[in-house]
């Protein structure tokens, strides 16, 4: 036979038991003590939530420690690509205006960030690590024409202000 | 606090106080709309270990205002096969009887010293009616064709279907809803929502609610069935959550107003929230004493009583906001079976228990007032104004 009173306790006390816990979490938010750990929120213009170690965002062209550009033209980060987003020209390194370590340099180096799928499969494919994707993510803007990186956008700028001069091999 | 009775010619400030009381309890539900929308999303923000607005002012205080501007510049939308007159007949029907009402609401009392020096105690009421429970009841029921021929003229399935769950809903629990209210006015002895506030006065133990003063009236445990009654269906009435199956964005998009925009959606915002406050005004006018203090202390009573049937208020509005942040939205089924198996049958027996007790125990002075009736109490309202319907 049903009972009402168990009936109603049955009805009742879930619905107690869950005013109980969103009260616990309203008080643990108004509690300046206790507020900082509570919150979810990150207030995203002022702060920003840490990227993981190995996200990938934004491309850049690294540099070895004396300032010469790792990237030796060879594209074979343009044919690793699968959305065929990166654009290589490369020339000849000559002693009086060297580039890079090696033979050649990247002349032009474009990526157009409005095709790339942020694989990561260019900075796999890099013989020297020269294309590197790191965690900047905010790369929104208001022209497709802006999109289009070159190089002098990719290039990470020089750590020491002045290039140390490789002496030729 | 006794304020002098100014005159000037004819009008004194007496007579002006139903003026003052309508515009007072017009301009409070229109402006402070905004307000309880903040309050809202920031306390259930809060439960959900959020923020919540704070961009728009300080605490995004100003956030609503900044809505409510972004939506009387959108777009008026008018969908092409819905019944013209009715669409746009909907929002204001939802909206005006929530705010008319307001108008027997008694929100406050105010002592005048009069010309003979004799200090009278008037409520600020808009239309003190000697049947101003039964005009609120009225309204409310009116409040139900907003939104089923919102539902109706949008001519949209999801629509119709919000409205038809919103008229069934509100006939369901509109009776236990009378009857909860008919059991309170039993037990304060009038129908006038003025004599039932005050009734209540006193402490906390005179409360309709609580009621266990023996000096006046002991209906322990009955009022407070009642008072839960009433409070489980005021939630129903003005559908919210977890009552709010007519607008149940996860099944009907937005139910009844989902081809409204603009102006005419925020009207039909405006009509929920005002007739929240409107039910939450009613639940403490006749459960929770009016502006009455809950204890019986000078320096409590110094305190206006418009402050403390605010604060009463305030806490119905924090026990629907936090009604929304918990329970999750009732079955349909679930939702008919509580308000005609469960609500309905225990109305009945409390409002029975009630007048029984009311009957053997408190009523002295209804044999008299029977057997003599050839000189009706003329002037006053109600014959019944002594507390507890008894001395």
């Amino acid at each position: 036979m049903y009972n009402p009173v168990k009936g109603a306790a049955e009805a009742i006390l879930p619905i107690v038991s869950g005013m109980k816990l969103t009260m616990k979490h309203y008080l643990r938010m108004i509690n300046p003590v206790t507020r900082k750990d509570a919150n979810e929120t990150i207030q995203y213009p002022e702060e920003r939530r840490e990227q993981f170690p190995r996200t990938r965002w934004r491309h850049y062209l690294t540099r070895y420690d004396n300032g010469l550009e790792k990237c030796i033209g060879c594209s074979l980060c343009a044919g690793a690509c699968p959305a065929r987003c990166i654009y290589v020209q490369a020339a000849e390194n000559t002693d009086e205006e060297r580039v890079s370590p090696g033979e050649r340099f990247a002349v032009k180096y474009e990526i157009n960030m409005l095709r790339c799928i942020f694989c990561g499969y260019c900075q796999e494919a890099c013989p020297t690590g020269a294309i590197v994707l790191r965690k900047d993510f905010e790369l929104a803007n208001y022209n497709r024409e802006d999109f289009l990186y070159t190089k002098e956008m990719l290039l990470e700028p020089l750590s020491t202000g002045t290039r140390i001069p490789l002496t030729p091999r | 606090m006794v304020i002098q009775n100014y005159s000037l010619g004819p009008i004194d400030l007496a007579s002006i106080i139903p003026y003052v009381a309508m515009g007072t309890i017009l301009g409070f539900i229109l402006l402070i709309v905004p307000f309880v929308i903040w309050f809202e999303r920031v306390v259930i923000a809060l439960m959900q270990d959020r923020l919540g607005p704070n961009r728009v002012g300080p605490r995004g205080l100003l956030q609503t205002i900044a809505d409510g501007v972004k939506l009387f510049f959108k777009e008026d939308l008018e969908p092409a096969a819905v019944d013209r007159s009715l669409y746009y007949m909907a929002p204001v029907l939802a909206l005006i009887p929530a705010l008319a009402a307001g108008a027997a609401l008694p929100f406050a009392s105010i002592s005048l010293r009069m010309a003979d020096g004799s200090v009278k105690s008037l409520p600020l009421v808009a239309g003190n009616v000697n049947i101003g429970i039964l005009f609120i009841l009225a309204l409310s029921s009116l409040q139900v064709y907003g939104i089923v021929l919102a539902g109706w003229a949008s001519n949209n399935k999801y629509s119709l279907l919000g409205g038809l769950r919103s008229s069934a809903q509100m006939i369901s629990y509109e009776l236990p809803m009378s009857l909860a209210i008919l059991t309170g006015i039993l037990m304060s002895g009038s129908l006038n929502l003025v004599d039932v506030v005050n009734s209540q006065a006193g402490s906390i133990l005179d409360w309709n609610f609580f009621k266990l003063n023996p000096a006046t009236g002991f209906f322990f445990p009955l009022g407070l069935i009642a008072g839960m009654i009433y409070l489980v269906a005021m939630v129903a009435e003005t559908n919210r959550a977890p009552f709010d199956l007519p607008e149940a964005e996860s099944e009907l998009i937005a139910g009844f107003h989902t081809e409204y925009s603009s102006m005419k959606f925020a009207m039909f915002f405006m009509g929920e929230y005002a007739s929240m406050l409107v039910v939450s005004g009613i639940a403490t006018a006749l459960w929770f004493g009016g502006w009455h203090a809950p204890f019986d202390f000078v320096l409590w009573n110094w305190i206006p009583g418009g402050i403390w049937f605010l604060a009463k208020l305030t806490f119905f509005i924090g026990v629907y906001v936090w009604l929304r942040a918990t329970l999750p939205r009732l079955r349909y089924d679930a939702l008919m079976n509580i308000g005609w198996k469960r609500l309905l049958p225990l109305s009945i027996v409390v409002l029975f228990a009630v007048a029984t007790v009311d009957a053997f125990f408190f009523t002295k002075d209804t044999p008299a007032a029977i057997s003599a009736p050839a000189t009706p109490p003329s002037g006053t309202l109600t014959p019944m104004a002594a507390p507890g319907g008894g001395q």
